[in-house]
């Protein structure tokens, strides 16, 4: 189907852009990569009456690295994430689960804020970015906060971004030296979204181990219990503590199935980083 | 109506477009450009894919005003491009096309995975084509031709 009909504007800069989004009187979505919103406006799930259009803006689409973190501008792309066109806080955990996402057509136009923004259950960036425990700034009309990954996606298709922000850029704490993760996608067909998706981050020297479940009915499910297994160095009970935490999380409604997905990729993501 | 200029197989274009209008309508129903093909119009079947400033991209998931000052090529441009100009050769010699419904982004994608050297074996060829979908060949065919115009691209 075509997308119905919307009044389309290009500001020049965010300031702008969170001007217009404040005025629009609900009516506005921020355009970035648009391949979700896009799409989403083809088969009428979405129509919206203003399209803001930030995909270009420099403010938007630059990085910078400190010696702690990497700062990374809301409209990055996938692609430029895979190919290593960015500065890559985390020992080559990002520019893996970029080529993990969707099709290098979709990935040269998606950016890793739109991602954030929409938190589609199914999508990479919320769990991984929850897991390298990595901060969102967005920017409204009152000046910019800052918020943690881990809390940011409060549900499906749901977060803490209010209707007149837009997401600046993402703050990714730098991996040490010594720093182990893992990363799990199931999918039946290369570039689909998830079925399962575990990701796991050892760095026991910062004392942050972390292990995330994706397309949990919901915003991404850390497993604490599993999380402090690897803290501890310990591997004999790893099934009993996913298990143990996928039981925790009972208002995420899981089927058996889903549970078998999930305790094989959590498994598996652990596995990589015991290795 | 929005006022657009933008170059297409290295001419510039300049046109007044809806908002809502894709870049595939534009190129289908302005330019006169059907090559670009429709299969899903939600970014799953990959048919409509052309380059947007040198890079694949679905033509359904962009409008064309947001192709202002941008540069677009689709399968009607490559001229003298050797890598399309074996990938063309191959798939008519391997017999890579039945319908040819997705024959012209297999072609654009095949040789950006080629350009990107992704296409080293059949593995990372099939990986590559994820986003391709095709439902004559069965894909074997495009496979082996892609194949051979890499081996060509990287002899030559």
């Amino acid at each position: 189907m075509k997308a119905p009909t919307v009044d389309y504007v290009r500001p020049r800069s965010l300031a702008e852009a969170v001007d217009l989004l404040a005025r629009s009187g609900g009516e506005g979505r921020v355009l970035a990569g648009g391949q979700s919103l896009i799409a989403m406006m083809n088969l009428r799930l979405a129509s919206p009456g203003l399209l803001i259009d930030i995909a270009r803006l420099p403010e938007l689409t630059g990085a910078s690295d400190d010696a702690d973190a990497v700062t990374l501008g809301a409209c990055i792309t996938h692609a430029a994430i895979e190919d290593g066109r960015m500065p890559d806080p985390s020992r080559g955990l990002m520019p893996r689960v970029a080529a993990s996402l969707a099709y290098r057509a979709i990935r040269n136009r998606g950016t890793i804020g739109g991602s954030l923004a929409l938190s589609d259950p199914a999508a990479e960036w919320p769990a991984v970015l929850t897991a390298l425990d990595a901060e969102v700034a967005v920017r409204g009309p009152n000046g910019q906060r800052s918020l943690k990954c881990a809390g940011f996606t409060t549900g499906i298709f749901e977060t803490q971004l209010a209707p007149e922000e837009i997401i600046e850029s993402v703050r990714i704490p730098k991996l040490s030296v010594d720093a182990r993760w893992g990363y799990v996608k199931l999918c039946r067909k290369a570039g689909e979204f998830a079925n399962a998706l575990a990701v796991a981050i050892a760095e026991r020297g910062r004392g942050h181990c972390r292990v995330v479940l994706g397309v949990a009915n919901g915003a991404p499910l850390v497993l604490d219990q599993t999380s402090q297994l690897i803290s501890n160095g310990g591997r004999d009970d790893l099934r009993s503590a996913v298990v143990a935490d996928l039981d925790r999380a009972s208002d995420r409604h899981f089927d058996e199935f889903q549970c078998n997905l999930h305790t094989a990729a959590a498994m598996r993501a652990v596995q990589q980083v015991l290795q | 109506m929005t006022a657009i200029r933008l170059r297409i197989n290295g001419a510039a274009v300049a046109d007044d477009v809806p908002p809502r209008l894709s870049l595939a309508d534009f190129l289908r129903e302005r330019c006169n450009l059907t090559g670009t093909h429709l299969g899903c119009e939600h970014g799953v079947c990959g048919a409509c894919t052309v380059l947007v400033d040198g890079e694949p991209a679905r033509s359904c998931l962009m409008l064309a005003v947001a192709c202002d000052e941008r540069g677009i090529e689709t399968i009607e441009g490559f001229a003298g491009d050797p890598v399309m100009a074996a990938l063309r050769r191959n798939f008519h010699q391997h017999h890579a096309l039945q319908c040819g419904y997705c024959t012209p982004a297999m072609l654009i994608t095949a040789r950006d995975l080629i350009l990107r050297r992704r296409a080293a074996s059949e593995r990372e060829i099939r990986d590559g084509l994820g986003g391709n979908i095709c439902r004559c060949t069965g894909y074997t065919n495009i496979v082996t031709a892609i194949s051979e115009a890499a081996k060509e691209a990287s002899d030559a």
